[in-house]
């Protein structure tokens, strides 16, 4: 896999990445550019809170009552020709697909851009299974000629260089191009195309359901994905098993929302609502369509009040490009699938007893700004601290910190243990911010002082605390000597 | 901005919620804030029993710990009439954090909310409260160029709008310059200045470029765990700017007006 595998965990991986300037500029600009095309999608809508309303309840609602709503989709689905398959979790995922690869004695499987591919690890299987999967969303493909993960959930190669991608196409048509974002595409068309017309079966992930009308969209920019959905034979649409909304007017919220959280697009270049198979008298479209909605952990989120709100979750990628940790040190600092907040509260509930995924809850400020960018308002930063939470409870985490971190909290339910634990903390502040060679001794050796002494001046604890001086404020009172 | 006299206004009565942070590590702050509230009439209490709203523990995945620091807060402070923090952080946690600490237990609950109901963050009370003048007009010759950090906790958790931005507008001898992407975080994060160090150093590096862009004198906010974060890496880059809490600037205006 990537070359940031899940071995070292977050602290390496973030350390990694703050060395690397590339990454850092281009994650940055890349956030930057899409938080101002959203900022100014919002401004032109002028309705944009109430939009998000809308959405928000509909989701809500969808999730709220899945199982009817579900039943719902299938029915209808199935009545235009759908073949609905249910998979309990990754591995029953890939093997529906790698049995209807089988079944229709499939080749290759051209896809369009899907995280829940991702997230099951499809395309292995598929290898494995002796089917070629060929990634047709040029930043996946691109991904998938470097034996990458995807570092953002709408911009999968972010992180990459012009230059690399290049050198990845140069070696992989033996041709000489040049750095020229037309070139690249221009080659990556003329390459592709072709695998289109050769493929037997098509794989895409599903944007949203429909139940009302047992339809499934897909959003994109590039094309790939209708292409992929109508020439191969086979259509196989992954769908996670809370991508659904009731109605066609929740479905017009979502198509509001989406583009404008994603990019700032007011609509993406296509939009894609699959009513099922070529019918007879059509002249496109796949002969079959098959629709594999996978759980993988998503009816345990749902059954969890404190994260079953974050199944409301659209992929819109806003969450990623406002937090701050995200857009400083970008998405494989995460070693996950989904990184940026979503991620990191996602992550974890898929796998529970993974605890390198786990600390990731740590991966944040607690700022807010996922949840204020977020279009269905899902509380990530509380979210973030109820995992703090469960890792606490189940000692996860750097123990002699938590313990730490304990007694403190204990002590400052003493006023009196406060006051005189603190008075210790700030006269040790004192030493080692004076100016000698013991304090520097001592700060160098005190790992967390050390580390953020790097690249900042640590502040001089003051000799007396406020409520030490109370006493004088008082008296300055009485003689009205303080200024008034 | 102006202080009215004190025989303008109904006798006030506040409890100090001095924060633990401002407590130990900028009491100057306090300082400021009592005495800005007393020119404007305001009889401050400082409960001497008060230690920590519980953040930092219920940040850090310390539920129990947590919910016995909010549960001695409420006991301490809801027999004032009001209570206010120079810190939109510790009022977030009364605001918000408790609502969480206390989402099983109606009768704490309802004990928490009550709290917050009479419990204000500095800007807060100033502007809702006491009623901020008019912006006065911009002094020909400002005294200092001032740019304003909005802290997150302030803002998103505990939902101050623009009153900062009141207080200082109101502060006619400043002049406000605006800072860009004023509203992305600072890096601080609590313990995760200390436990990812070298990350929240990136990240308040990319708010001191922002600051320095500004040309400002002066930064502003309202929570001393920003400015604390701030002024240390201001420090570190050798950037010479001020770096005040809210309070600590409108106590030196008023004292410049006399």
């Amino acid at each position: 896999m990537s070359a940031h595998s899940l071995k070292d965990d977050f602290l390496d991986r973030a350390q990694h990445a703050l060395g690397q300037d590339f990454l850092r500029r281009a994650v940055r600009k890349t956030t930057d550019r899409l938080r101002d095309g959203r900022a100014q999608a919002v401004k032109e809508a002028g309705q944009f809170d109430a939009w998000r309303t809308a959405l928000s309840d509909a989701r809500r609602r969808a999730i709220g009552r899945l199982d009817a709503v579900l039943r719902v989709f299938v029915e209808r689905a199935s009545a235009h020709g759908v073949q609905v398959h249910f998979a309990a979790d990754a591995a029953e995922a890939c093997a529906i697909v790698v049995e209807l690869a089988r079944a229709k004695g499939a080749r290759l499987a051209a896809k369009g851009k899907s995280m829940l591919s991702e997230e099951i690890e499809l395309n292995q299987a598929l290898e494995a299974a002796c089917v070629e999967a060929l990634e047709t969303d040029l930043g996946e493909w691109i991904i998938q000629l470097a034996g990458e993960r995807p570092s953002h959930i709408i911009l999968p190669v972010v992180h990459k260089p012009r230059a690399e991608i290049r050198e990845l196409f140069e070696q992989h048509g033996g041709v000489s191009l040049s750095d020229e974002t037309k070139v690249l595409a221009g080659y990556a068309r003329d390459r592709l195309r072709a695998e289109f017309l050769r493929a037997e079966l098509g794989i895409t992930g599903c944007n949203m359901a429909i139940a009302e009308t047992g339809a499934v969209a897909l959003f994109s920019n590039e094309g790939n994905g209708r292409m992929v959905s109508t020439l191969p034979k086979t259509h196989i649409a992954l769908m996670g098993l809370e991508r659904i909304v009731e109605t066609r007017a929740d479905f017009a919220d979502l198509m509001r929302l989406l583009p404008r959280s994603a990019t700032g697009q007011r609509i993406t270049t296509y939009v894609n609502v699959l009513h099922g198979p070529k019918r007879s008298a059509e002249l496109d479209g796949p002969e079959e369509l098959h629709v594999v909605i996978v759980d993988a952990g998503r009816t345990q989120q749902l059954a969890d009040r404190d994260y079953r709100e974050a199944l409301a979750c659209i992929r819109c990628g806003a969450c990623l490009n406002a937090c701050p940790v995200y857009s400083t040190v970008g998405g494989h600092a995460y070693g996950t699938v989904y990184p940026g907040p979503i991620g990191a509260v996602i992550e974890p509930l898929y796998a529970r007893d993974d605890e390198r995924r786990a600390e990731l809850a740590n991966a944040s400020t607690l700022c807010g700004a996922c949840h204020e960018a977020c279009p269905v308002r899902i509380p990530l930063h509380d979210m973030l601290v109820s995992l703090r939470q469960a890792n606490a409870r189940q000692g996860r985490g750097d123990r002699t910190e938590l313990t730490l971190q304990r007694v403190a909290a204990r002590a400052m339910a003493v006023p009196f243990v406060y006051a005189h634990g603190a008075a210790v903390a700030r006269w040790f502040g004192r030493f080692v911010s004076s100016n000698g060679a013991w304090p520097r001794f001592v700060l160098h050796h005190t790992p967390v002082l050390h580390a953020m002494a790097r690249q900042r001046v640590l502040p001089e604890p003051p000799a007396r605390a406020f409520r030490d001086q109370w006493a004088d404020l008082v008296r300055d009172e009485r003689r009205g000597a303080d200024g008034r | 901005m102006s202080t009215p006299s004190d025989k303008d206004l109904p006798q006030r009565k506040v409890a100090l919620l001095v924060t633990c942070l401002v407590d130990q590590l900028a009491p100057e702050v306090g300082i400021a804030t009592v005495r800005l509230l007393r020119r404007r009439g305001v009889q401050v209490e400082f409960p001497h029993l008060q230690t920590c709203c519980g953040q930092a523990a219920w940040n850090s995945g310390l539920a129990d710990e947590a919910r016995v620091l909010a549960e001695r807060t409420i006991e301490i402070f809801e027999p004032y009439d009001a209570v206010v923090a120079p810190s939109g952080s510790c009022m977030g946690m009364l605001h918000h954090g408790y609502e969480q600490i206390f989402r099983d237990d109606e009768v704490w609950l309802a004990r928490a909310r009550a709290l917050a109901t009479k419990s204000f963050e500095l800007s807060q009370y100033l502007v809702r409260v006491l009623g901020v003048p008019a912006a006065e007009a911009q002094a020909s010759q400002p005294t200092q160029t001032v740019t304003y950090h909005p802290s997150c906790h302030a803002t998103r958790i505990l939902g101050v709008a623009d009153e900062p931005v009141q207080v200082l507008r109101a502060l006619g001898a400043l002049q406000l310059v605006p800072l860009s992407r004023a509203e992305d975080c600072c890096g601080f994060g609590g313990t995760f200045c200390a436990k990812l160090a070298d990350l929240s150093s990136a990240i308040v590096a990319t708010k001191v470029e922002h600051i320095a862009a500004t040309g400002a004198q002066c930064v502003v906010s309202t929570d001393a765990g920003c400015l604390l974060n701030i002024r240390s890496a201001c420090e570190h880059r050798g950037l010479p700017v001020q770096v005040l809490h809210l309070a600590q600037v409108v106590d030196r205006e008023d004292a410049a007006q006399r």
